[in-house]
């Protein structure tokens, strides 16, 4: 595909895909994603990760379903073996960026204004922010939001949904784009089960298999701990993974 | 909301590609949108008539040709239209292990260029 224009045509080639158009007209035949740009920025950011052999995650969600939490328990509980770094998306404010900061992890805001999601471009500033020689673990926080984020890859590893309990177990089958895109569903907030039992844990799971998608679906709980244990372990395959892989292509 | 975006992601696309071709217009642009690529195509016809404003694609036509979903079985083989986009289950066997085959695409498939001897400008300020 050719990266310049956008389009595969050639003035040798030209002639066969220009038929029927009326005299003063060209038709040209494109069939290139309308994402192609962001794409492209995107393999641009696999390829800065992937010579630091830094593992990249991308959790998306709702509007308080409790990212930041789990990224502060996170670092809470691998800060001491991996070197992590975070990318916060919101609309505005620093506020999250502050609260990882103040955990010792550095942290980039993205601030999008008014933009509903992260995307390549955006990451590849940020990428820019950070001493990536000095990253084993790169969480990106998208904005709140289970629509717009799906659509653009930022160049992560992995993909990680999170739907919380005070959400409802729906949320799978009302936004299947975002879902069927996870590497990884957490119900997250779990220890409002208790409290809130109209959330059937199983239901999630049918909705996300309907989704075609073999994703594991866990429970998890940032204040209680509950599940944080299985998500490290998870985080830390990964990183292994992103390694041995870095050090295969060096080899 | 992201249409905003996309059409934005469209026109620069189009505008390169009316450049390339020594056309100054860009007539009409046809894309071709699956239930599961995450966009709407009617949001889309709405961003891209504020967003064409000001590009070689000002006067241009939007036409959305909407996709349908297939799925292929990893258990039985069968191949067929899912039920919905949240229900990807074999229409035959009814396993929920598929592969979709169509259904997410979001592709520009072509644009109609109006000839003429002044090159389209790139590198517009929307870009």
């Amino acid at each position: 595909m050719c990266e310049h224009c956008g389009c595969t045509v050639t003035g040798g080639n030209a002639h066969l895909l220009e038929a029927g158009a009326p005299e003063g007209r060209r038709t040209v035949e494109v069939l290139e994603g309308l994402l192609a740009a962001n794409d492209r920025a995107a393999a641009h950011n696999r390829a800065h990760l992937a010579r630091h052999g830094v593992a990249a995650v991308n959790l998306m969600s709702a509007p308080g379903s409790g990212k930041t939490a789990l990224l502060e328990a996170t670092v809470e509980a691998l800060a001491g073996e991996f070197r992590i770094a975070v990318i916060e998306g919101d609309l505005a404010t620093e506020n999250d960026a502050e609260r990882i900061r103040a955990r010792g992890v550095p942290a980039v805001q993205i601030a999008t204004g008014t933009a509903c999601h992260l995307d390549a471009h955006l990451v590849h500033r940020a990428l820019h922010r950070l001493d990536l020689g000095a990253v084993d673990l790169l969480l990106i926080e998208n904005v709140g939001n289970l629509v717009c984020p799906a659509a653009f890859d930022l160049g992560q590893h992995r993909s990680v949904a999170l739907v919380s309990v005070p959400e409802g177990d729906d949320k799978p089958a009302k936004y299947p784009v975002l879902f069927r895109a996870a590497d990884l569903v957490l119900v997250s907030k779990c220890d409002l089960l208790g409290v809130l039992d109209g959330f059937d844990p199983a239901a999630v799971e049918r909705h996300v298999r309907a989704l075609a998608s073999a994703a594991p679906v866990w429970r998890v709980s940032a204040r209680t701990g509950e599940g944080l244990g299985r998500w490290c372990d998870w985080l830390r395959a990964l990183v292994a993974g992103v390694r041995a892989g870095a050090a295969a292509s060096v080899t | 909301m992201h249409e905003l975006a996309l059409c934005r992601a469209l026109l620069a696309q189009a505008e390169r590609i009316a450049a390339a071709h020594g056309a100054h217009a860009v007539r009409r642009v046809e894309l071709r949108v699956g239930p599961l690529s995450g966009a709407v195509p009617e949001l889309l016809r709405e961003a891209f008539a504020v967003a064409r404003a000001g590009t070689c694609a000002q006067e241009a036509e939007l036409v959305v040709h909407e996709g349908a979903i297939e799925v292929e079985c990893e258990a039985c083989g069968a191949r067929g239209p899912a039920a919905a986009p949240n229900r990807l289950h074999c229409p035959a066997c009814g396993g929920w292990r598929t592969r979709l085959v169509a259904g997410d695409e979001l592709l520009i498939e072509r644009v109609e260029l109006a000839l003429a001897p002044r090159a389209c400008e790139e590198g517009a300020e929307h870009v």
